[in-house]
């Protein structure tokens, strides 16, 4: 057996039944990165010699702990490239960053740490988190372990990619319009974005403040509320995270689904969406209904209007948190400049990508005067409207379903020169940013042997209705895929 | 995606006036490329305003969390050091800046 295979709960009974170590285990991935990410190119950085000091002290504080070690002691993880993580370069895949070594860890990361898990690297992402593809990124373009020609989703690609390819037992990305959901679904894994609040966002770098929030990519569901566990709670640090007590995830996911509702909302089916995915994601309806699981037709009616609203506010509010990349503290500087103005806008013209440049130049038109009524406060009054209809449904249904993208993998090149065919993409995850609703992606079948991606959003706080459901699922359908990847 | 000039909502003099608020130096192929490109999402943007949102109120944030307090207790913050040591350029303990007025 190849370690590297193994998910999280696998992991810990072999580590805790003694008959694997944190080395071994640790060992097994970084041979997997060296023998796959030349061709899936999911990392930015790894961190070898760090991983094994880590995995050494993991195997050392195991001989303590006995069955008392924490879930994740001595799991190899991969951390996108936005999340802070202290002595290791963190660049949001931007020249602004190349160099960027935070002096402090995210509180994800302390929380890990505190765990004992292992950071195997840095994983590429779109710059700034900004994109569906990771071609935005400023370095190269992460590959789909299933078809390298293709993307693997984004802005977390490198994430969803590392886990797919065995390059990491879990990782953790962050979703700001289904930059968790939409590469999971596209590289064939689980991901979640939680209920905005759940996760401190601490140590994130800021993309858009009031949609962004940290979430797990899997290789199962039961890893995803193992994960979800160990990243979930307030936190002084972060005035946004929620007092909501964090329920023990891996044993309500095991609850009953018989009497669910869940709802179908007719606005994300039909036209736009590839047959085969829709096909798919009917199937895996049919099978929840056999289940026990209640299915109802309900609508979205501004589902329409979600993706002007999302990306008005979202750029509105990366312009403002980028205004920090000046040169001065850290970061990309430009040299010889003659003013002051000089300095600042040349550092951010050369520190900057194409997309992040067009969202600034979005959000600061979206925000500048005379505009702010007709763009930034219509955005967020039509965020009430969108916000309603899911309040609206969920007197019927405790969760929505639909595919989590409409397509499945598109090829690298396809949709870089239109900015609206890749904003597209992400059509059926954005509304649950918009209205800060938590949401799951996991497999539910192959098209052209490409993975499509099943999605469950749910009620603020309700993550267990989701995991339940996606739990339920999972083992009903009883599949687990896997790329071909040599 | 808009490709005629004339067409274009969001004029050349738009793009380097907004990019003058951002302090975000842009070539020409840049102004001209982002001039398109603006227009046409600002175009899809005007579906918004077949809307009426007159009695609606906006949302900023979606969590209902207000005043979020915390005992006024002093906390350790990071070493100077450590802050300082991603400066592109600094003078002994400080950041070194431009100067902000000419004299």
């Amino acid at each position: 057996m190849n370690l590297s295979t193994l998910t999280v709960h696998e992991a810990q009974d072999l580590l805790g039944r003694g008959e694997t170590t944190s080395v071994e285990l640790t060992e097994a991935v970084l041979a997997r990165i060296e023998a796959v990410d030349e061709t899936v190119k999911a990392y930015v950085t790894v961190t070898v010699e760090q991983a094994r000091a880590q995995a050494q002290a993991a195997d050392a504080r195991r001989a303590q702990d006995g069955a008392d070690a924490p879930p994740l002691l001595g799991i190899p993880a991969a951390i996108k490239d936005v999340i802070n993580t202290k002595g290791v370069r963190t660049t949001c895949s931007s020249r602004m960053l190349e160099n960027y070594i935070p002096p402090y860890d995210a509180t994800v990361m302390q929380k890990l740490n505190a765990q004992g898990s292992v950071l195997v690297g840095k994983t590429n992402m779109d710059e700034f988190a900004m994109g569906s593809s990771t071609e935005h990124s400023a370095f190269f373009t992460t590959r789909n372990p299933w078809d390298t020609d293709r993307v693997p989703g984004g802005s977390s690609g490198g994430s969803a990619a590392a886990v797919a390819a065995d390059e990491a037992v879990f990782s953790l990305g962050s979703d700001t319009g289904g930059s968790i959901r939409q590469p999971a679904a596209l590289c064939g894994v689980v991901g979640m974005k939680p209920t905005y609040g759940r996760v401190s966002r601490y140590g994130l770098v800021a993309f858009a403040s009031s949609l962004d929030q940290i979430g797990p990519f899997t290789k199962d569901v039961t890893d995803c509320a193992i994960v979800l566990e160990a990243i979930c709670g307030q936190d002084p640090k972060d005035a946004t995270s929620a007092p909501e007590v964090v329920p023990a995830w891996r044993e309500a996911m095991k609850q009953d689904v018989r009497g669910l509702r869940i709802g179908v909302p007719r606005e994300y089916f039909g036209e736009g969406t590839d047959p085969a995915v829709e096909e798919s994601v009917r199937e895996a309806i049919d099978q929840m209904m056999a289940l026990g699981v209640e299915v109802e037709d309900v609508s979205l009616p501004h589902t329409d209007h979600a993706l002007a609203t999302y990306y008005i506010i979202a750029p509105a509010e990366a312009s403002a948190n980028l205004a920090r990349y000046d040169g001065i503290r850290y970061g990309h500087a430009a040299q010889d400049a003659e003013s002051m103005w000089e300095a600042y806008s040349r550092t951010r013209g050369e520190g900057f990508g194409s997309e992040v440049k067009r969202r600034i130049l979005v959000g600061t038109h979206a925000l500048s005067s005379g505009y702010y009524d007709a763009y930034y406060l219509k955005a967020q009054k039509v965020r009430t409207l969108i916000a309603a209809d899911f309040q609206q449904a969920f007197e019927w249904v405790d969760a929505i379903v639909s595919p989590t993208s409409a397509t499945v993998a598109f090829k690298i090149g396809e949709r870089i020169d239109d900015p609206i065919s890749m904003y597209l993409s992400d059509l059926y995850t954005l509304p649950g940013n918009v209205a800060g609703l938590p949401g799951i992606s996991l497999p539910c079948g192959l098209a052209d042997g490409l993975p499509i991606g099943l999605q469950f959003v749910g009620k603020p706080f309700e993550e267990s209705t989701l995991l339940r459901l996606a739990f339920a699922y999972e083992q009903a359908s009883g599949v687990r895929y896997t790329p071909a990847l040599a | 995606m808009t490709d005629s000039e004339g067409s274009d909502s969001i004029s050349r003099a738009d793009v380097q006036h907004v990019a003058n608020l951002a302090r975000l130096a842009l070539s020409a192929e840049e102004e001209e490329r982002f001039q398109h490109q603006l227009s046409a999402v600002f175009e899809h943007f005007q579906k918004l305003s077949a809307l009426d949102t007159e009695q609606i109120p906006p949302t900023a944030q979606v969590i209902p969390l207000k005043n979020v307090m915390r005992p006024d207790t002093v906390e350790p913050s990071l070493a100077e050091q450590d802050v300082l040591a991603n400066a592109p350029d600094r003078e002994g303990d400080q950041f070194r800046v431009r100067a902000i007025l000419d004299f």
